[in-house]
């Protein structure tokens, strides 16, 4: 067991930082939230500082345009960021971390061509039509249909939960090519497409959240043409397709947010003291329970990326078990930071005020805990198909 | 950064399981818990050779001084087995005693003890011929375990270290009913000589081996905690209710996969602070270790139902010995002031 960084590691990172420290000056301002066109300006910005500094696609394999990066060297990319202040990969996570990866490992040789390029660079966005209406947990029962007329493919029914719709130039699309019936199980039947959002039958309408913003998207496909040539994968074969992405995940996926969980703990304590709640016992050893679990979740994140860094695979027991400690104790340090601010904790204008609302995504999101405890009960513990 | 058991480290954890299998089996265990009390209390002291004569006390003594010279990393991977297997004894504090045996070897003394016996009590320690027990009077001021079979008791007052006859200290200690009947425990008069109203010192050798038996101590509650998550998922196999395996049922699954979470994310912790031995890092390990240990044999008993309140089960042992070890050394009070007192401490931490 090392905790211990490699030369190259450390070197690294301090390349890293030394870059981190020139470049973030000449960020323009942010934009405001509900200013979708500033704030993909924003993030595809800092998207080619990254790229013109060979850190775009860290961890995408080379023969992807990627820099082919370890699961450690990522880890300390992710801390650095984050550490610094730098921007989230906002606008550009589905292409750089969905929709990217998978056409890298199932696409054609043009089909990398034509669409990678543009996401490392950030000159393309890319947003998920995935879960629907009826479909959320349950995700291969997803019933927004696709019609082939020649060399076209015609969809049509409705998506949810699209983050950056709005401003997305493609879609990663989940459609289902053929009926479910006896001989075909909903998992099969489901194909890939990519979908430009400007092709006439697409309505975007934002989906606002209870807190407030719309973040997320709904999407309604009218009739929608998509050319064949736009599949990934064969047809009836995409959710084969979708879950290969899965084998890109190196642990690595919640560190920026570990990391931010420190610090936010840290202005806890540090607002604890000023407003006289650090003399309250029970607060103050709250937050020093809090203490611990952020360094558990820092420690297992380091311990799945060395196992993935050593399997190459995917975290085994790792990546479940993370979710599910990581997204309750999000919700406990919000927790926390109410009972911190006091009557304040009513004033939504309030930054954790804010992310305590935002929070209470963290168990549903990506699976809810109850789908997440499934996994680990019958997928790593063995127990028998749950009812 | 490679956060993973080394080969070495594996052959090590696979090798003190291997032992207390066929040392310890589950009979042995059952023969301490099932007979009389009285012999319940005693301490084979023919397997605590045969651990000595392993190197469970010795993992950390440099070879010079006749040990095995490796380090906290494999000292909490060999606890982390004797907790699985709730192997009695005073282990934490012997270990600790050889480790001093060692310095003693190499030309240091114990601090605060003249007697040149001890000397000789404390290599006794490396061999597992010696039983040490410890008092804690700077810190939880837990009592005391396996008194009447221990030749020494380690005493660590807020910054002196002692090692003193068992039988002195057994004058002034009363035997307590031990909830756990395979630790027997005297509860001993608080010394006035030997407490500091500051509290235990933060450095020195004392403040070292409190925290290096918090995290040994946390090392043997996550094997615990591991174990019941195992007993529980192989009983929710075998169970079945309303004709088919409770393990089917969500309510049951979800109950165990909260427990490997609990155990998972201790033995991350638990495992790094083997490695960093930074105080914060200890703490959190010995914080939810413990926390694994009570909770997932709470919900061990809960997954067994009624099987689980039987003195037949075993499931009620490591509950019992779960809540011994999460009251000595650092307890969770203590944890958490010294992870708050981190989080507003200027020195910059590992996160």
């Amino acid at each position: 067991m090392d905790l211990a960084f490699t030369e190259d590691e450390e070197d690294f990172r301090h390349r890293l930082r030394a870059w981190l420290a020139d470049a973030l000056p000449m960020l323009p301002d942010r934009p405001h939230p509900a200013d979708w066109p500033g704030r993909r300006a924003y993030d595809c910005g800092w998207q080619r500082m990254l790229h013109d500094a060979g850190y775009a696609g860290l961890h995408w394999p080379k023969d992807a345009g990627g820099q082919g990066a370890t699961p450690t060297q990522h880890l300390i990319f992710l801390e650095e960021t984050e550490r610094a202040g730098a921007p989230y990969v906002g606008a550009g996570f589905v292409g750089l971390l969905h929709a990217g990866p998978t056409i890298a490992a199932e696409g054609a040789a043009e089909q990398r061509a034509r669409w990678l390029p543009p996401i490392l660079r950030g000159d393309e966005v890319w947003c998920q039509g995935f879960s629907e209406p009826d479909a959320g947990s349950d995700l291969a029962s997803l019933r927004t249909r696709a019609v082939r007329d020649g060399d076209t493919y015609v969809v049509s029914g409705s998506k949810i939960w699209t983050s950056h719709a709005e401003i997305a130039d493609w879609c990663e699309l989940l459609v289902r090519t053929a009926p479910v019936n006896a001989d075909t199980p909903k998992h099969r039947g489901i194909t890939w497409l990519a979908m430009p959002m400007d092709a006439p039958g697409v309505t975007v309408r934002p989906l606002r959240t209870l807190a407030g913003t719309a973040e997320f998207a709904e999407m309604f496909l009218d009739e929608v043409r998509v050319p064949v040539t736009h599949r990934v994968g064969e047809e009836n074969d995409g959710w084969r397709v979708t879950m290969v992405t899965l084998s890109f995940e190196r642990g690595t996926a919640f560190v920026g947010e570990v990391v931010a969980c420190r610090r936010v703990l840290e202005a806890l304590a540090r607002t604890a003291k000023a407003n006289g709640r650090w003399d309250d016992t029970v607060l103050r050893r709250r937050l020093g329970r809090l203490a611990a679990e952020c360094a558990a979740l820092w420690r297992l994140t380091q311990w799945n990326v060395s196992e993935a860094q050593r399997t190459g695979g995917v975290p085994g027991v790792g990546g479940s078990v993370f979710k599910l400690r990581f997204s309750q104790v999000r919700q406990e340090l919000y927790e926390a930071a109410a009972e911190v601010l006091g009557p304040d904790a009513l004033d939504a204008g309030q930054e954790w005020v804010a992310d305590r609302l935002s929070s209470l995504s963290y168990t549903i999101a990506a699976g809810t805990s109850q789908i997440q405890r499934n996994i680990v009960a019958e997928r790593i513990l063995g127990l028998p198909k749950g009812r | 950064m490679d956060f993973q058991l080394t080969d070495d480290q594996r052959a090590l954890r696979a090798g003190m399981r291997e032992l207390l299998e066929r040392r310890f089996p589950r009979a042995r265990l059952r023969a301490v818990v099932d007979g009389d009390a009285e012999r319940g209390a005693e301490l084979d002291r023919a397997l605590w050779r045969k651990l000595g004569a392993a190197g469970l006390f010795a993992l950390r003594v440099p070879e010079s001084a006749g040990g095995v010279g490796l380090g906290l990393p494999e000292a909490v991977l060999a606890f982390e087995e004797a907790g699985r297997a709730l192997l009695p004894g005073p282990l934490v504090a012997t270990e600790l005693a050889a480790g001093l045996s060692g310095a003693l070897a190499a030309g240091g003394a114990v601090p605060g003890s003249s007697e040149a016996g001890l000397s000789g009590l404390a290599a006794g320690a490396v061999q597992g011929e010696t039983v040490v027990t410890a008092l804690d009077e700077g810190g939880a001021r837990a009592p005391v375990e396996h008194l009447a079979c221990a030749d020494a008791v380690l005493a660590l007052g807020p910054t002196t270290v002692g090692l003193i006859p068992a039988a002195e200290v057994a004058r002034a200690a009363e035997p307590i009913r031990s909830v756990d009947p395979a630790t027997p425990l005297h509860r001993t008069a608080p010394n006035r000589a030997r407490q500091d109203p500051a509290g235990p010192s933060r450095s020195g050798i004392a403040a070292r081996l409190r925290r290096e038996a918090a995290l040994l101590t946390a090392a043997q509650q996550l094997g615990s905690a591991s174990r019941t998550v195992e007993l529980a998922v192989d009983h929710a196999k075998r169970r079945t209710q309303f004709g088919r395996p409770i393990g089917a049922f969500q309510a049951v699954q979800h109950l165990c996969a909260q427990m490997l979470v609990r155990a998972e994310s201790s033995r991350s912790v638990v495992y790094a602070a083997a490695v960093t031995e930074d105080p914060g890092d200890i703490a959190a390990a010995k914080l939810l270790a413990d926390e694994a240990a009570v909770h997932n044999a709470r919900d061990c008993l809960q997954v067994h139902g009624g099987m689980g309140f039987t003195w037949e089960a075993d499931v009620h042992l490591h509950l019992k010995r779960a809540w011994v070890r999460a009251g000595q050394w650092q307890c969770a009070a203590a944890a958490e002031e010294e992870l708050a007192a981190g989080l507003v401490s200027t020195v910059e931490t590992c996160l």
